[in-house]
């Protein structure tokens, strides 16, 4: 069996897979500890070739003994190759957009809730919860709906009204929090100690966090076995972008990939940037800030895999660099124009850091280039509002032809 | 003065099961010390070099002290202390 236990990251102390997710001793935060001594290379290679079109085929890998049900299976998500939107930014490399858009709600969240929402049903749970910026509270609601458990999901009561019916629609239980997601997040910790519930995010984290290794798995898988040279990510706790790095690393150690670690650069929105701003700084830890940003899904102040998320960016020779709300809303923007995807401010935020890479010629040519799209443009909708112009006519062939240049018909 | 500080399930097994403890102080580093000088096992847990460790979140009345004065925060009578671990991720 792979899964073995519960391991804290700061000082290795072992815990039983339970529902815990902070170390006894030095309160570092636990993570699941594998031992893939027993796996063949080639063999766990035909078994993901031969499994699921979604993350379990990645059960090996998984916080599992064996595969668990999962009626809204995510993953499997696009890699598409950006030629023209290397173009538009002058890049001579090989990029390629990873479309996590793509997934059951229509965010890369739906990869952490399976993994979560499954354990909760392996512990016992009956009812799963969640402090949300708002892609976790659409998917937490919709993979309890599917499974069949109760669901609490508590968000800042400002969130985006799309975020909004796009969770309650499930039948969950709706919490709008009169705070930022820092406030949420506090109350939930608190909460985890008082209700049995599972709190996908707080008490689950340990094996929530393990999903998104998936992304990383995918990506290499999609490119034929091998790693990209760098890649592009957002932050917002830093969970995903240190989980990503320990899915290549973990498959390089068993020698289903093989060559350099790709160099990692992080996104932020300078709104809310404390893991961007540590990194600038040199600091160990981020100083917490209060968020202001267009960017709601990462408006988390206080992120608290920030400091690993540091210290990836700096092992890997990347950075974490962060763009403001009109860089944000530009990158939506080149992205929906070049590659037909329209994603939502995270994603605008992404965007706006590979430019500002290609813009400083951090990018070598030659480079392959994986940019991590996290959510949907139709969450973010405000974002996009005023952006454009339509062109209102009466319905005759004289009014279009005022308002457009006459073209020969030639086809 | 008294002042009541919070105690996490996790360091629980340091204040014999006790999720409050009662202390006296008039800044989180002193309500802290005396947390300390009862209950010894909690500042190694909690703390490292005189600082809180950096997996460690303590709040006044539910503001994080980082955005106040620290560990020289202020703390009054009616407030209360929270120790918890930090975590997060939207």
């Amino acid at each position: 069996m792979a899964v073995e236990s519960l391991k804290c990251k700061e000082c290795g102390e072992t815990y039983e897979l339970g529902a815990s997710y902070a170390c006894e001793r030095c309160f570092g935060p636990l993570e699941v500890g594998y031992d893939h001594s027993g796996l063949d290379a080639a063999e766990v290679k035909r078994r993901i070739q031969a499994g699921s079109q979604g993350i379990w085929r990645y059960a090996d890998f998984l916080p599992f003994t064996g595969r668990p049900q999962d009626p809204l299976e995510p993953g499997l998500t696009p890699l598409v190759k950006a030629d023209r939107l290397a173009e538009r930014l002058g890049l001579d490399a090989e990029l390629w957009i990873k479309n996590d858009a793509a997934n059951p709600t229509h965010s890369f969240k739906d990869r952490v809730v399976a993994v979560a929402v499954a354990k909760a049903q392996e512990l016992g749970f009956k009812t799963v919860a969640c402090a949300s910026t708002g892609n976790l509270a659409n998917a937490v609601a919709a993979h309890a709906a599917a499974a069949g458990l109760d669901s609490y999901v508590l968000v800042p009561a400002n969130l985006e009204e799309q975020k909004l019916l796009a969770t309650a629609v499930y039948g969950t239980n709706l919490v709008g929090v009169r705070g930022n997601y820092d406030d949420v997040n506090r109350l939930c910790t608190q909460l985890a100690e008082t209700r049995p519930w599972a709190f996908v995010n707080v008490n689950l984290r340990p094996y929530y966090a393990e999903g998104s290794k998936t992304l990383a798995y995918e990506t290499a898988e999609q490119l034929g076995w091998e790693l990209p040279d760098r890649v592009v990510c957002p932050i917002a706790s830093g969970s995903l972008f240190t989980k990503v790095a320990r899915g290549f690393q973990e498959w390089t150690d068993l020698g289903l990939v093989a060559g350099e670690q790709p160099v990692f650069n992080g996104a932020q929105a300078q709104g809310c940037s404390p893991v961007a701003t540590a990194f600038a700084e040199g600091w160990e830890v981020c100083k917490p800030q209060k968020p202001e940003t267009i960017a709601k899904s990462l408006a988390i102040g206080d992120p608290a895999d920030g400091p690993y998320a540091v210290e990836q960016a700096r092992r890997s020779g990347g950075a974490i660099d962060s763009v403001d709300d009109e860089e944000i809303r530009a990158g939506i923007r080149l992205l929906a124009e070049t590659t037909g995807i329209f994603t939502e401010t995270a994603g605008g935020v992404t965007i706006g850091v590979l430019a500002k890479l290609a813009e400083r010629g951090a990018i070598a040519a030659g480079e392959r280039v994986v940019v991590y799209i996290t959510g949907e443009g139709l969450k973010t909708l405000d974002a996009t509002r005023d952006s454009f112009q339509m062109h209102e006519i009466d319905p005759d062939l004289d009014s279009f032809e005022s308002e457009f240049d006459h073209q020969e018909v030639t086809v | 003065m008294s002042v009541t500080v919070k105690i996490p399930t996790q360091l629980r097994a340091a204040t014999n099961g006790d999720a409050e403890v009662e202390v006296s102080g008039t800044t989180v580093g002193e309500v802290l010390d005396a947390v300390f000088d009862a209950h010894g096992d909690l500042r190694e847990r909690i703390t490292q070099d005189g600082d809180l460790r950096r997996f460690v979140n303590v709040y006044v009345s539910g503001e994080d002290i980082r955005f106040q004065q620290g560990l020289d925060t202020a703390v009054s009578e009616s407030d209360e202390v929270t120790i918890l671990p930090a975590v997060a991720g939207g």
